[in-house]
Formats: C-alpha cells, structure tokens, sequence
C-alpha cells in the first residue's frame, strides 16, 4: 500500500492508503480532520471545500495520490493560522452575524468565501452581487441572505 | 398507518371544547406572579427539576367573529396536544448547578439547527440569573420514562419548555439564595443574586458554584416558586447569538460522523434500482469483501452492508456487488400514476353554485414529491454486543426509535441506548431514525460497531419523500360576501409512525374532532382559513401507497396556504378588490390585520412595477402565531433565462418582506434565522425544487439535479419584521417562515405572468434540466475534477 505524504494545516502527515481514495475519506475517516463535510461526494454541494496551496478546492473529488508532498492543504481548522490569529475575519463576521444555523455547511461556506474575496481582491475589485449568487455551495437551512452579507463584512477586513 | 384512510360524513362537525386540564399553578393574590411546584431532588449537587408540560395547556379561545365558525385549529392546535400529552408524564426534568458555578440541563429535544439549544439556555439564564455562557445545554439520551413527551416536530420546544425549564431554573436560585441566606443568618428576602453571586445586605458574597453542594438537597421535595414577570426579563426577548457558533465557524460542531467510536468503521448499503427492493442474491461477496480496505459485507434487509476503512472504498465496494434484485414496491408507479390515484381518491365538493345570484370559482392545485433532505445524509453509529446496543444518532423521536430498536435485535428496551447527536438539518427528515435502526441491523449481522452514512444519491433516491398531493378548492360567493369556501386536500399517505400516532391513540378522547385517522387529526389540527368565508370546511384524503413518506418543514400548510392564499387572489379579482384590501377586509383577527398592514406597509404594497414583475402578498397563521409575506417576482425572459451551469434560475423573487408575530418571541434574532430558512424553503417549493418519480424511484441523485434555493435564487433584499410580544406566550417557530413566502411567491408569480400556476414547482412538467445519474451500479463514481 502506497504511503501519502503532504501538509495539512501547515503540519507534514503521512498515510498508508491506496491512490485512488479521494482526499476527503483520507482527512476524515484517516487523519480524524472532521471540518470538511460529506454533502454529496460529487463536487455539487461544496460541503467539503478547503485550499490547497491557498485556492479553494473540493477534496471529496481529487485522487490523494494526485497530492503532491509539497502541497499545502488548508481546511476550516487551519484557517485561523493563515491569519496568525485566532479566528480568521470571515470567521468574525459570521460570529457577529451569527450565520449558522445547523452549521454543517459553514466550513465549506466560510473556506469558499474567503477564497472568493482573494479572487476577487486580486482582481483589484469588490465583491458584487454577481460574485455571491455565483457560489455554489448549498446550505439547505436557507441561511443564504446572511451569508451574503457576511461575505461583505469579512472581505472589509481580510 | 394504522388506520386506513377513508372519507367521513359531511357536514364538518361543530368542534366541541375541549377538556380542561388543571394547571399546577395557582394566582397569588395581588401580584402579577405565579406560583408553581418545582422539585428538589436528591444529589451531591443542586438539582432542580420541574414537570413537563402541565402549565402551558390551557387552548385559548380564538377571537374569532362570526360569520365563519371557527376551524378546529383555531381552538386546540397540534401544540396544544402535544403540550397535553406533556403534562402527566412522571418523567422530570432537572436543571443541575455545577461546583464550577455552571448550570447545565440535558434537555429532551433535538437541536438539528433551529436554535432550541440557545433559546433553552436564554430561559435558565434568565431565572436563574447566570451570565449565558454559563448555562450549558446538552441533548439528552433517549428516556423511555418520558413515553411520547421527547418528540422534536411541531414547531413546539419552546411552547413545551417555555413554563417546566423556567420553573426548574427558578427554583434553583431560591435553593442557592434560602442556602446562602441559612449559612449566613439572614431572611432569604435581604438576598439579591445576579450573574451568579448572591450578595447580602453588608455586601457579604457567595458564587453559585461555591454554593452548590451546600444547596444540594439529601431527600427530594417539592418546593413552590415564583417565576420573573415578564416586565423584568433582561435575557428573554433580547437577541442572542447562537451558542453553538463558534463550534460551527470553527469546524469543532460534532455531527454524528465526526463522533469517534472505537472500532466503528464506515459502512454503507448498496441499495435496489426501486424503492422497497429486495436482495434475491449476490453473486460477489467473497471478492468484494477482499476489495482494498474492505472488512465485512453482509446482505441486510435494505441491500447489502459494506464496511471498510474509508468510506471511498465503501463507495467502490457498493458498486462492485453484483445483486440480483427482486422487484420493489412501486415500480409501476410514476408521478402520473400517482396523480391518477390522487384524482380518484378526491373527497367529492358537497357545496354545488348556489343559486342564480351567486358564482362560484374552483380551482385544482397539484405539489409534487419533494425530499426532506438536510445537507447531512442519513447516519448513524451502531454498537451492538450480545446484550446490549448503543446508538448515535440525529434523531428527534429517540424513544420511538430505542424500543423499535429493542424489538428489532430481541432486546430488552433498557439495554439500548439511544444518544442524541447534534443534526446536520432536519427539515422533518429526523423525525424518523431510518439510519439508526439500519445501522443497528448491520451491527449485528456484522458482530462489529458500525459507522453507517447513507451516500447523497441514495439519499434522494430511497430517502424519505414530502408526499404528492391535490388540494382542490370551491368558493361560492355573491356581490361582496364569499358565502361559502371547501378545500379538499387529498395526499399520498404521510407517515407520521414516529411518536404523533402514539399521542393521538392516547388522547383521542380528548380531542374537539369526530374519530379521524391520525393524518386527519394532525390535517385538522394544523389547518385553518384565517379569512371569513362563510361555511367553511377543509378536509383531508389520504392513498396509502408504498412511499417512504415523511412530512415536510411545516407539513400540510404550505401546500395547503398556497392553495388557500391563490384562492384569495382570484376572488379578490372577481369582486374587483386589491388583494391587500381585500384580505383585510376578511381577516378574521386583528393580529392578522397587523402582519397584514405592517408588511403592505415595509414593503410598499402597490407599487407600480415594470410589466413581467409583480408583487404578492400572503397570510398564515399556525403555533398561535400569524404571518405574512410580501414578496416582488422578476419573470422576465432575461432573468428566467440567465444562463447557470448545472442549475436553474427561472423567475427570480427579487425582495421579501416577512412579519411574524408569534406572542412572546424568545430570541428574535435566531426567530429570524428560522423565517430567513423557510423563505428559502418557500421560494424552493414555488420555482425550482421536487422528484420526478419515474417506474418506482426518483430520477434526482445530486443537488445538481434536486433544485433547492441555490445563491442564485436568493433575494437581493430580504427583511424580516418581529411583531413586538402580543399574547406574552411563546408560539411556534422553526416552521413559521414556509406557508405564507410559498403562498406569496405563488401569487406574485400569477401576477406578474397573467398566469396562474396550478402545479407546484412551477418547472416541474418542463423537460429535465439533468441527465438522470445511472440506477445500476447504485452510486455514481467519485469524481476526479476537484482541484476546480
């Protein structure tokens, strides 16, 4: 059995599985990283969404053999230390919106925000309402109108 | 179902009163308080509990005015029966004060997302009078011992806990102050506690916890205790935070598939091209149990069980089985034919048109299946040993499911234990615990725990179903009086074998109803016409088909208010009225009238509008509570046609304006939350979102396919009104915000089109938007395009 080797939350981690298994079995049901969520396993509902070397992806639909031991993957527990910090902006604002209802989708939400204001600010503009109804994750408690305006909030500090 | 559906004798029967039940609370003379029984009970630490229920179920009179008597709903509602059956149960419920200065109370309900966990924690704080952080609110396990009063639905945690946990939190502080006040010689009278401390007279402090063995009390008591009058809330009725947020923006909230379990490996179930399936053989299992880090495979009675190290190779495992299937349940069925059964099954219209005066309007609606889905698929984690079984799991009636567990693995009902996990969602999915009784099944066939997840095409597939259903309406009416109004409301059967039935065989005989079905019962107790219209009756119909059915986030209403609220428009255009003024001239209520005019008000009813845009404006009332909604639609063709890869866009509703009046809200801003979700719900059911039954199983199998309100569906502009406290009683909340946005969204799209729809989604009859993912191999392959 093949061993993977990469970083995740800034910490090099090894494992012996096949290369096949999508990285998002590898992180929760290997490695006990539980922020990223099973919505579908289909790259449709966006549940699982992290970064890899800082660009939001959906590790439900990549081969972990396809990760480099180089890569650098992100999910929703180390976003605070991209930051330094303890929370990251995005996470305040949806604290002082108070965004989540049932909470399950919010990693993903919060990880797809914050790589779509990058996106955005590295386009040297500001978020617009075509930016936000362009996201795809779903949240079925409907928490849609707060996370909209979260997202604004958030990118005013990122 | 127990008990068949079938039609009874018309005319509706005069709702009788219903019976009284004493409360424990008794007036003291000259104040505004009351005084009810709290219990102390025998602990090292302070523990104070209260009954369940027996306060908070006297029915109130509707103020209702003639002509239209009113709908049994308007009397006793579901609430008020659920709020009855609370009230003999022996079971307590106990508010414990830790030595840390803690309190912390394991409360009987499930917290899937609608916020009871926070708005629970806000009426300890505010009787016992600790900082809300302090207060900590876990979900309790099963307890037998409460028989049908730990059911979760109904929109009824807060009706139901609202009096018990501040009765149970009051009674605590006294214990703390009379202790304090004993140790240091004084009347408990020259005591003040705030924040956790209690302070004397000369400034001497004592902290909670400090306190709190000291309070504990060595033999159980009853003691009586006054509750804070509403004028001196300082936590109730301030909005809150949630208290699980940070868990949530952090990663930290433990679902059920985050829980570790010693050996609980993942495992899933290769499921049949058709519903109710069966497993005639399987030509593999040997091969596919020596698949890559797979360990077990079992033939259950839904499919054939795999469980290994990861769930990816679950995945492959499923599809690698060779399963010979015998024929489900349904498999000649498809949306046609149920609608066929539908039609047939319609309780006749008893009211013909009325004389040469009079005229009538009738029109016919059809809802499509939807999926109750929440974004968490079914799941659950099973260990069951030779004696005993442990269960984690969502689950909103755990005592339902911990003795049909029992039964199912020939156990004594106390050697299972049944947790209750936090839940991704429900939406009326958990109502049922399909996953835990599954997971249960495979433990033991297996000899191992299991981690069971159902995958997400499944879930759509074979998961349970909102059901299909008609809802035909007549009116009759002459110059401006609307003399008569019938709805025949006729659904593939829901099934509601999840603790509601045990409640309706207990309390049948106190009901203000005739010997109906448990549906029936549940139909009438929900549903009611807020306007004056004469003679009116609504009655339900039910074919018992072989669906895996489950209500829906606000059961029958939104279907029904839709229907009901499109009615309205049309009768408001014959008599050439404004919809608005038209409903104000009918309301039965002034807090109708006041929802009604607060949201014509905030959202400038009458506005002129381009053409292909339009506004809508609906009521509903339930929970002892009233709603409306004021909606504006964009149905013009560059916005219907806005290109969105793999989704829908269609008619956008552009702004909502949503007053929700619910007696004494708790925490507005989590009352917010939860009309914001069934906005989007509403918008959902109105434009975009159902299954497509095809030769006995959907054709949905991804959120790709199954059209729930996406970002590009949500409004721009979305305002929610709080009605300050009306009745001083909490009403209902988690299902409030669905009835009245469908109905208005329905109505501003005829509005805006010229058209009235009659079928719900509106999208549902067009060609598909998807390509339907393949039914054999079960699962679709893992995707390899994530990197984006």
């Amino acid at each position: 059995m093949p061993t993977q080797t990469f970083i995740v939350n800034g910490k090099k981690v090894s494992v012996d599985v096949e290369d096949d298994v999508r990285l998002l079995w590898v992180l929760r049901d290997l490695l006990g990283i539980h922020g990223p969520k099973y919505g579908c396993g289909l790259n449709v509902c966006k549940a699982c969404t992290s970064h890899l070397n800082g660009a939001e992806f959906n590790p439900c639909s990549v081969p972990v053999g396809d990760i480099k031991a180089t890569d650098e993957i992100t999910t929703i527990e180390g976003l605070p230390a991209t930051v330094g910090k303890e929370l990251h902006p995005m996470q305040e604002a949806w604290l002082d919106i108070d965004v989540a209802q049932c909470g399950y989708c919010q990693p993903g939400q919060i990880m797809a925000a914050v790589a779509l204001v990058k996106t955005v600010k590295a386009e040297g503009r500001s978020i617009t309402d075509d930016d936000l109804d362009g996201i795809r994750n779903i949240c079925r408690c409907g928490t849609y109108p707060r996370i909209r305006e979260a997202i604004k909030a958030g990118a005013a500090n990122m | 179902m127990a008990a068949p559906a079938r039609p009874r004798p018309l005319p509706y029967p005069r709702p009788k009163e219903p019976a009284a039940v004493e409360p424990e609370a008794t007036a003291s003379a000259g104040t505004d308080r009351r005084r009810f029984l709290s219990y102390l009970i025998a602990a090292p630490t302070l523990v104070v509990a209260a009954r369940l229920g027996a306060q908070a179920i006297h029915p109130e009179p509707a103020g209702a005015a003639v002509p239209s008597l009113p709908e049994p709903s308007d009397l006793f509602d579901l609430g008020d029966l659920q709020n009855l059956a609370a009230s003999p149960t022996s079971g307590l419920i106990s508010v414990v004060v830790n030595t840390d200065g803690t309190a912390s109370f394991a409360m009987p309900r499930a917290e899937v997302g609608q916020g009871i966990t926070t708005a629970i924690a806000m009426l300890i704080a505010e009787e016992i009078d600790l900082p809300l952080e302090k207060v900590d609110v876990t979900l309790a396990d099963a307890r037998p011992e409460l028989v049908w009063n730990q059911l979760t639905g109904g929109s009824n945690t807060i009706r139901s806990l609202y009096t018990p946990v501040r009765i149970a939190a009051a009674g605590a502080r006294s214990r703390l102050i009379s202790t304090a006040a004993k140790q240091w010689k004084v009347p408990p009278s020259t005591l003040t506690a705030k924040d956790g401390v209690i302070t004397s007279k000369s400034g001497k402090t004592v902290t909670y916890g400090a306190i709190a063995a000291a309070a504990a009390a060595s033999k159980s008591s009853t003691v009586s205790v006054n509750l804070k009058p509403t004028k001196d809330f300082t936590v109730i009725g301030k909005s809150t935070n949630r208290v699980d947020a940070l868990a949530a923006v952090t990663g930290a909230k433990v679902y059920t598939m985050d829980l570790v379990v010693p050996n609980a490996l993942p495992t899933m179930v290769c499921r049949p091209p058709t519903i109710n399936g069966t497993v005639k053989s399987v030509a593999n299992l040997a091969a596919v149990k020596a698949m890559p880090g797979i360990t077990d495979v079992a033939i259950v009675s839904t499919g054939v069980a795999v469980r290994g190290n990861t769930f990816g190779q679950c995945i492959d495992a499923v599809d690698a089985l060779v399963v010979t299937w015998g024929p489900g349940t349904e498999d000649h069925q498809s949306d046609e034919t149920v609608l066929a059964e539908l039609k047939k099954a319609e309780i006749p219209l008893a009211v013909p048109p009325l004389n040469l005066l009079a005229k009538s309007i009738e029109s016919e609606f059809t809802f499509y299946f939807r999926s109750n889905s929440p974004l968490e698929t079914n799941c659950a984690i099973a260990d069951v040993r030779k004696d005993s079984a442990e269960i984690w799991s969502s689950m909103k009636s755990p005592v339902v499911a911990q003795e049909t567990i029992a039964q199912d693995l020939k156990l004594p009902v106390k050697a299972v234990t049944c947790h209750v996990m936090q839940g991704g969602g429900s939406f009326g999915r958990h109502l049922f615990f399909d996953a835990a009784r599954e997971a249960a099944e495979i433990s033991q066939k297996m000899g191992k725990p299991v981690k069971l997840m159902w995958h997400r095409t499944d879930d759509f597939r074979h998961g349970r179903t909102h059901p299909m259903a008609t809802s035909r309406i007549r009116v009759n009416y002459s110059g401006k009086n609307v003399l008569t109004y019938e709805q025949r409301h006729t659904s593939v059967s829901t099934d509601f074998t999840h603790g509601f039935g045990e409640i309706l065989t207990e309390f049948a005989a106190e009901l203000p109803l005739g010997n109906l079905t448990f549906a029936e019962t549940i139909f009438e107790l929900t549903q009611n016409v807020p306007y004056n219209f004469g003679v009116t009756t609504q009655l339900l119909n039910e074919v018992d088909l072989g669906f895996h059915t489950g209500s829906m986030r606000n059961i029958y209403s939104p279907d029904v208010c839709t229907a009901t609220e499109l009615m309205v428009d049309q009768l408001a255009a014959a008599m050439k009225v404004d919809p608005y003024v038209f409903r104000k001239q009918f309301l039965k209520d002034a807090r109708s009238k006041a929802v009604l005019d607060k949201a014509a008000q905030v959202g400038g009813w009458g506005k002129t509008m381009p053409a292909g845009t339009a506004q809508g404006i609906a009521l509903h009332n339930e929970y002892k509570g009233c709603s409306a909604a004021l909606v504006e639609i964009d149905c013009r063709p560059e916005t219907v046609n806005r290109p969105i890869e793999n989704g829908v866009t269609g008619p956008r509703v552009t702004k909502v304006v949503y007053v929700v009046d619910v007696g004494l809200p708790i925490n507005p801003k989590g009352l917010e939350a939860q009309m914001l979700g069934g906005i989007m719900d509403g918008i959902a059911q109105v434009l975009t979102s159902s299954l497509h039954f095809k030769n006995g199983i959907p054709l949905e199998g991804s959120w790709d396919n199954y059209y729930y309100t996406r970002q590009w569906n949500v409004p721009l502009d979305v305002q929610v009104v709080i009605m300050p406290p009306t009745t001083g009683k909490p009403g209902g909340a988690g299902e409030f915000g669905v009835a009245s946005s469908m109905a208005a969204i329905a109505c501003a799209y005829a509005r805006a089109t010229g058209t009235m729809p009659t079928s719900f989604p509106i999208n549902h009859n067009e060609p598909l938007g998807f390509t339907p993912l393949p039914l054999e191999p079960p699962l679709p392959e893992e995707p390899t395009n994530g990197l984006g």
